[in-house]
């Protein structure tokens, strides 16, 4: 950070169109992380800005941009020596290009006397990233909202201007799976709404959507009162709800009719897993996802075949294996694949958009890459940890270290597991990075120290997410920062119908901005997190990529690693139903898949009489009332049948008596009956 | 014939017995392909020569006297054929071994005096194809086995001889997958046992395997014994059985180890299709697959999603689609492909051989393909209808024709599929081929004319599948003759642990052989098949390939085109547990997936407190406590002996204590151990 400062008092020395020439650099770009053709474009940029603002607006901009470059003169001078000194003996020319840029993000003078009007900011010289392209602009905000995007803004006078210095301007991220008030056998997870979203947005994440999960035999409407009435007093940042779906019932339908049409809720997850508490059976998950869609919702699945993984546990227990070991024993990763292939078949069948939450596995990812291949619509979303470290800790001898890690589906024990998913992630095989943050004291995992099936499950990562996906895929070089962008903000807001509002910097969308500094290198440990849990699974990783500056609603809410987050700020983000980006797709198909029945002649032939009492038989469902009851009428087309004017007699519908055996039709065989 | 006769007289007549012996290794070039092997002549004659000699040297009493007898009559009746024709049956090279195959010139002669040894039978001059190799060799037997296979074998006199001029022999087909005589809804279909067996040996096919299906609710062992009383009355062929089951609890658990310890029966078929009565639930099939694989039996399953499958047929319904076509239309692949999926899944956690009946879509084929590359231990069976046709019949405007494809997962509308199958069927992905023989009459199809989910399921294709298997995959070149043994045969006796008893042409094997004629083609039509059923699914279709003569436990049933069939005759063979084909890697993963728990000191920190109140954890609930006296290595506990002294060894239930739920222990007795300590 300290060196941040010195640098950006650097650039003051130097008169603008000097100052571009310098960090320019060729030699040195690097193809991935360090973006160092950075400096070069936003230098020039900054030049042109403040050129064309002397040339043109002769009111209002000349001003501020004047006076942040007095103040910004006005600081030390005597520091660019000791600078210039500390960029040279690094040796390497590419490091000292790095450094350069890395100076920046700092309030522009114009702060203090600008504090009257907090609402309006400029981020000025950065190098906006949204998930489809990158460019050099300016960003204007207002009110919270971001009003322009471009170069040579019209900015009113008093305006906070924040220096990007040609750092990466993301949209916030936006975690779509955290669980901030799910309790487990009593015990509230340790970060509540305010912990939790100071934790998001420390990691530059300025949205999340948290799961309401209701009890089974709760109302669902009352658990989402519940969950947004703690939520508005707490959160620090703006919020959306999930809510789960622990039954299946007519009460519920209501309820979801009532949650999407009025509450603003699109998506709902359902459970394949925790065997006679959430889980649905198929024709459950069925009818559900058929309402859901003709609600327009979104379908969240926590894929794990319940059924199996009851059995396991209980096979696991039986063999005296009690430790967290015995959870990912229980819950092998063929279970969740099988789960997955299961949901996205379901969703097929019903044409409705599946959401598969917590991709922990390589099997289970693929089978959704495999799908989208189809043409399956279909959404895999990867968490912090699956991407971050894999499941060999279940088997450490330290129990409380185990049993952090807990969570379902389980950490895959394979190592190359978190490759993996980073690959298909960055190639857009999996569409989301959520956290599935769900702290656990250690006391509170504790409850389960004699049985792995009683450990709370949830592991941390709201706020490493954006940072890790920066270290594990961008900076290995699998994705590029479009990419980044798209997973950890712009597919999320794409597929529960917040975008353009959130997930893109663009005029007119929230002004939730995330200054990024790709180079910050971090190490990961309990004691310096936001958190408030005393484990973090990621305790000793490095983590490459970390945000400077983040803004949500308009304001600085972290800056310099300071936390600046104000409880209960957060607002409830309603979301529209049939989101585009899932349902236009559906739409069509819909339309395409619409199944027509043959239309032939009435089969006159013998029948066998069937025996009076089928005790059993109907294949069909216990729903459908009976079999003959209804007689449809269906269409059919008399002149294409051959015998319409001599064989279909009046009685023809009248149903026959069981028992009755008919040997020769009364208008004699014909011939559609014939074979041959 | 006339052929051999002559080079037999040519050759024995001038060279001694040692001279003759390398003659047999005369570098014919052999032709691979095209289904005429052309290698034949040559073998087989230095074969005759053998024979003949080393009888004359070897055996005084009996053998020279066979010997002598049969070169007598042969030698008595056609002299002139061998002074006329060997000269023109040579030139003929190709034609020749496409002479129709008789019993030999002895045959009429001996029927006489060898109706009492009638079960005393030769194959001469054979080609022999077994699942490794084919090669040429007599075959003898006796008592419906067979006793000695080779060149020049020792043969009692009076025994009746079938020249097979260089034709194919192989093992009979086994189909593993039959329905005859099954009761549906107070009618049964129409082929039973005798009609049915009827049109597998003209088929080719010696052996069935036939499912019991037990109503739900009702007893395994009493359908058993029905199924076995009426396939002991009536089949012409040997069968074993497979047993449904269609319900599960303990005393079906008691039954199915009654049937596999007792009764001969070691694979059973659960159901994951048919909801509200047969289907299983995925903890049933859990617990079924799991004894199964403790027992050492096979588990079939059906594999599609019964409870999709429920809400697309009212759906359907709903939508006024009550023809055949809404059968294809709720019952998508995806659902079976869904379904093998999970039941492979199960299977490999259960660590149980799965094998996959009716493997009828490219997606679940695939499937079962990719699991085997996993390692998973499962076979996949399509039968004659998903090799031979596809799903685009249920469009038929005939009624009739369209339900008479109905079954159940139904043929794939892709017309792609077929071929697609015999694929993977050549590559050995799928393992079997059986024919889900399951006939109804129209008028039984016509229970289901106003709603397509009452329309009986099941189609034919008993008598067609070997010739279909020939026709669709070697004479397309994508499968060698011993591939086709494999899939017709050998395979299917292997994983019912009937091999080498069946599915083998070897000493000791049972005598059920099939001379095949790789190139004689007929047109499959309802009017000229053995089943009853007034339709076949196959209508119209040309198939290359077809057996010449049968031979069932020794007897030649299909001769000519004519069938000498005896009701009745067939017997049950028993399977006994833990075949070697499914097994050997079974049991090897048994032993290695051994799970051990890590041995760590107890966990002392503080535990917050908790409420069990509500029902339901996640934890199974048959589990009785949650304090199951686990192993542990106290030894490598850090704080062992400071803590629990007295204590020591096994953990105690004082060790563990039960705390009443709400008492929240924030420091442990003996003090913080650094078991518990965060770094």
């Amino acid at each position: 950070m300290s060196d941040c400062r010195r640098q950006w008092n650097r650039e003051d020395e130097l008169p603008v169109y000097l100052a571009g020439p310098i960090p320019s650099g060729q030699n040195q770009r690097k193809s991935y992380g360090m973006f160092s053709s950075v400096e070069g474009a936003f230098e020039s940029k900054t030049l042109d800005f403040d050129n064309y603002a002397v040339g043109r607006r002769g009111s209002r901009t000349p001003r501020s941009g004047s006076r942040e470059r007095v103040l910004d003169a006005g600081d030390p001078v005597g520091k660019t020596s000791s600078e210039a000194r500390e960029g040279s003996p690094t040796g390497s020319p590419g490091e000292a290009d790095d450094v350069r840029p890395g100076v920046v993000v700092r309030c522009s003078p114009g702060k203090e006397s600008a504090d009257g009007e907090s609402g309006r900011l400029l981020i000025k010289g950065g190098r906006v990233v949204n998930d489809d392209q990158s460019l050099y602009a300016d960003v204007y905000i207002e009110d919270g909202l971001i009003k322009q995007v471009g170069e040579n803004l019209s900015v009113p006078g008093v305006v906070k201007v924040i220096e990007a210095n040609g750092r990466m301007v993301i949209p916030g991220g936006v975690d779509v799976n955290t669980c901030l008030m799910k309790s487990r056998l009593g015990a509230q997870p340790a970060d509540d709404f305010l912990q939790g979203t100071r934790a998001a947005l420390a990691g530059g994440t300025t949205m999340i959507i948290d799961h309401v999960s209701p009890e089974p035999g709760q109302s669902l409407l009352e658990a989402f009162e519940c969950w947004q009435e703690a939520a508005d007093k707490k959160a620090c940042c703006d919020y959306s709800l999930h809510v789960d779906i622990p039954q299946w019932n007519e009460t519920v339908k209501d309820e979801l009719e009532l949650l999407v049409q009025e509450k603003g809720i699109n998506s709902f997850q359902v459970y394949m897993a925790y065997k006679d508490v959430y889980q649905l059976s198929d024709s459950e998950l069925y009818e559900a996802l058929s309402f859901l869609k003709q609600l327009g919702a979104v379908v969240l699945v926590h894929a794990e075949n319940g059924d199996l993984i009851a059995q396991e546990q209980r096979k696991i227990l039986g063999m005296g294996i009690t430790g967290p070991e015995g959870h990912p024993l229980s819950r092998p990763e063929e279970l969740e694949a099988e789960a997955v292939f299961r949901a996205i078949t379901l969703g097929n069948r019903v044409n409705c958009p599946v959401y598969i939450t917590k991709v922990m596995s390589k099997s289970a990812a693929d089978i959704i890459a495999q799908a989208r291949r189809k043409g399956s619509v279909v959404f895999g979303e990867a968490i912090t940890a699956s991407l971050v470290t894999d499941g060999s800790h279940y088997w450490s001898k330290n129990w409380a270290k185990a049993a952090a890690y807990v969570t379902s589906p389980p950490l895959s024990p394979d190592p190359t597991t978190p490759d993996h998913l980073n690959t298909l992630l960055a190639c857009g095989d999996l569409q989301v990075v959520g956290s599935a943050h769900c702290a656990y004291s250690t006391s509170q995992k504790a409850i389960g120290k004699e049985d792995f099936t009683l450990i709370p499950e949830g592991t941390n990562g709201v706020e490493e997410r954006m940072g890790f996906v920066w270290d594990k895929a961008v900076a290995m070089g699998k994705m590029d920062e479009n990419q980044f962008v798209a997973v950890t903000s712009t597919n999320a807001a794409k597929i529960f119908n917040l975008y353009p509002r959130k997930g893109r910097i663009a005029a007119g969308s929230d002004a939730d901005v995330v200054i990024w500094d790709p180079d910050s290198t971090k190490t990961i440990t309990a004691k310096l997190q936001q958190s408030t849990s005393d484990y973090n699974i990621f305790e000793g990783l490095e983590c490459r990529g970390a945000p400077a500056l983040v803004l949500s609603q308009g304001r600085v809410v972290y800056e310099d690693g300071e936390l600046q987050a104000q409880q209960g700020a957060g607002r409830f983000i309603p979301r529209k139903h049939f989101p585009d980006y899932a349902y236009q797709r559906v739409k069509f198909r819909n339309q395409a898949q619409s199944q027509q029945g043959v239309t032939r002649g009435l089969y006159d032939g013998p029948v066998y009489d069937v025996v009076p009492t089928p005790k059993y038989i109907t294949p069909s469902p216990s729903a459908r009332t009976s079999p003959t009851s209804h007689q449809p009428q269906p269409v059919r087309n008399l002149h294409q049948s051959s015998f319409s004017l001599s064989g279909s007699q009046s009685d023809d519908y009248v149903p026959r008596r069981s028992g009755h055996r008919i040997v020769a039709p009364p208008g004699g065989r014909s011939n559609i009956s014939s074979l041959g | 014939m006339a052929e051999r006769r002559g080079n037999r007289d040519k050759a024995e007549d001038d060279l001694p017995v040692y001279l003759a012996r390398p003659g047999t290794a005369d570098q014919v070039p052999r032709q691979k392909y095209g289904g005429l092997f052309c290698s034949v002549e040559g073998a087989f004659e230095s074969k005759t020569i053998d024979f003949d000699s080393l009888s004359v040297g070897q055996r005084g009493s009996r053998t020279p006297r066979t010997a002598g007898r049969e070169t007598g009559q042969e030698a008595q009746s056609p002299v002139s054929d061998n002074r006329i024709s060997p000269g023109v049956e040579r030139r003929g090279g190709n034609v020749s071994p496409r002479v129709e195959i008789r019993t030999s010139g002895g045959k009429e002669v001996l029927q006489n005096l060898g109706d009492e040894k009638s079960d005393r039978l030769l194959i001469k001059g054979g080609r022999i194809v077994n699942d490794d190799q084919s090669f040429h060799g007599d075959i003898y037997m006796e008592d419906g086995i067979i006793k000695q296979i080779g060149d020049n074998l020792i043969v009692p006199g009076g025994v009746k001889t079938v020249e097979a001029n260089g034709k194919m022999v192989i093992p009979g087909g086994i189909d593993i997958h039959t329905h005859f005589q099954m009761p549906y809804r107070g009618t049964t279909t129409v082929d039973d046992f005798a009609q049915g067996s009827k049109a597998a040996l003209a088929g080719g096919t010696t052996m069935i395997v036939d499912h019991v299906i037990p109503d739900p609710g009702c007893s395994l062992m009493e359908a058993y014994d029905q199924w076995r009383q009426w396939a002991d009355e009536k089949t012409c062929c040997d069968y074993s059985l497979h047993v449904d089951i269609t319900h599960w609890n303990d005393s079906v658990k008691q039954e199915v180890d009654t049937l596999i310890k007792e009764k001969g029966v070691n694979s059973f078929q659960v159901y994951m299709a048919y909801k509200d009565y047969y289907q299983l639930s995925n903890s049933e099939l859990y617990d079924v697959f799991s004894f199964l694989a403790e027992r050492g039996g096979i588990a079939e399953v059906h594999a599609e999603n019964g409870e999709i499958i429920a809400e697309e047929q009212a759906r359907m319904l709903q939508m006024g689609i009550t023809g055949p076509e809404g059968h294809v239309l709720s019952r998508p692949e995806e659902l079976e492909a869904e379904a093998v999926f999970r039941a492979i899944t199960i299977a490999s956690q259960t660590n149980c051989p799965l094998y996959v009946t009716k493997v009828m879509s490219k997606s679940a084929a695939d499937l079962i393909s990719q699991a085997r590359k996993k390692g998973n231990v499962v076979f996949g069976e399509p039968i004659t209808a998903s090799l031979g046709t596809d799903g685009t019949h249920y469009w038929s405007k005939n009624w009739a024709k369209a339900a008479s494809f109905v079954t159940s997962p139904p043929l794939s509308p892709d017309p792609t599929t077929p071929d697609y199958l015999n694929t993977l069927l050549s590559s050995g992905d799928l393992s079997v081929t059986g024919s889900a023989h399951c006939t109804f009459s129209v008028a039984q199809k016509a229970i289901g004319k106003d709603d397509f989910t009452q329309i009986p399921e099941g189609l034919n294709g008993v008598e067609e599948r070997m010739s279909l298997v020939w026709d669709k995959a070697v004479t397309s070149g994508k499968m060698d003759e011993n591939m086709f043994v494999a899939v017709t045969s050998t395979n299917a006796a292997k994983i019912l642990n009937l091999y080498p008893r069946k599915g083998r042409i070897a000493v000791g094997s049972d005598a059920d052989l099939v001379i095949w004629d790789t190139d004689s083609i007929r047109t499959i039509t309802a009017k000229t098949h053995n089943s009853a059923a007034e339709y076949n699914v196959f209508e119209g279709m040309e198939l290359r390939g077809a057996p010449l003569v049968v031979i069932c436990q020794g007897k030649i049933v299909l001769e000519d085109g004519n069938m000498h069939i005896i009701s009745g005759v067939g017997r049950f063979i028993p399977c006994s547990a833990f075949p070697d084909f499914a097994y050997k890697r079974i049991k090897a993963r048994k032993q290695l997936a051994v799970l051990r728990a890590v041995p760590r000191g107890m966990y002392d920190g503080p535990v917050s407190e908790f409420s069990m109140s509500r029902g339901g954890t996640p934890s199974a609930s048959a589990r009785t406590s949650p304090t199951k006296q686990p192993v542990r290595n106290l030894h490598q506990s850090g704080f062992s002996l400071t803590g629990n002294h007295a204590l020591c060894g096994p953990a105690t239930p004082d060790d563990i204590p039960i705390r009443p739920a709400g008492r929240r222990i924030v420091v442990p007795p003996g003090g913080r151990s650094n078991i518990t300590s965060l770094s």
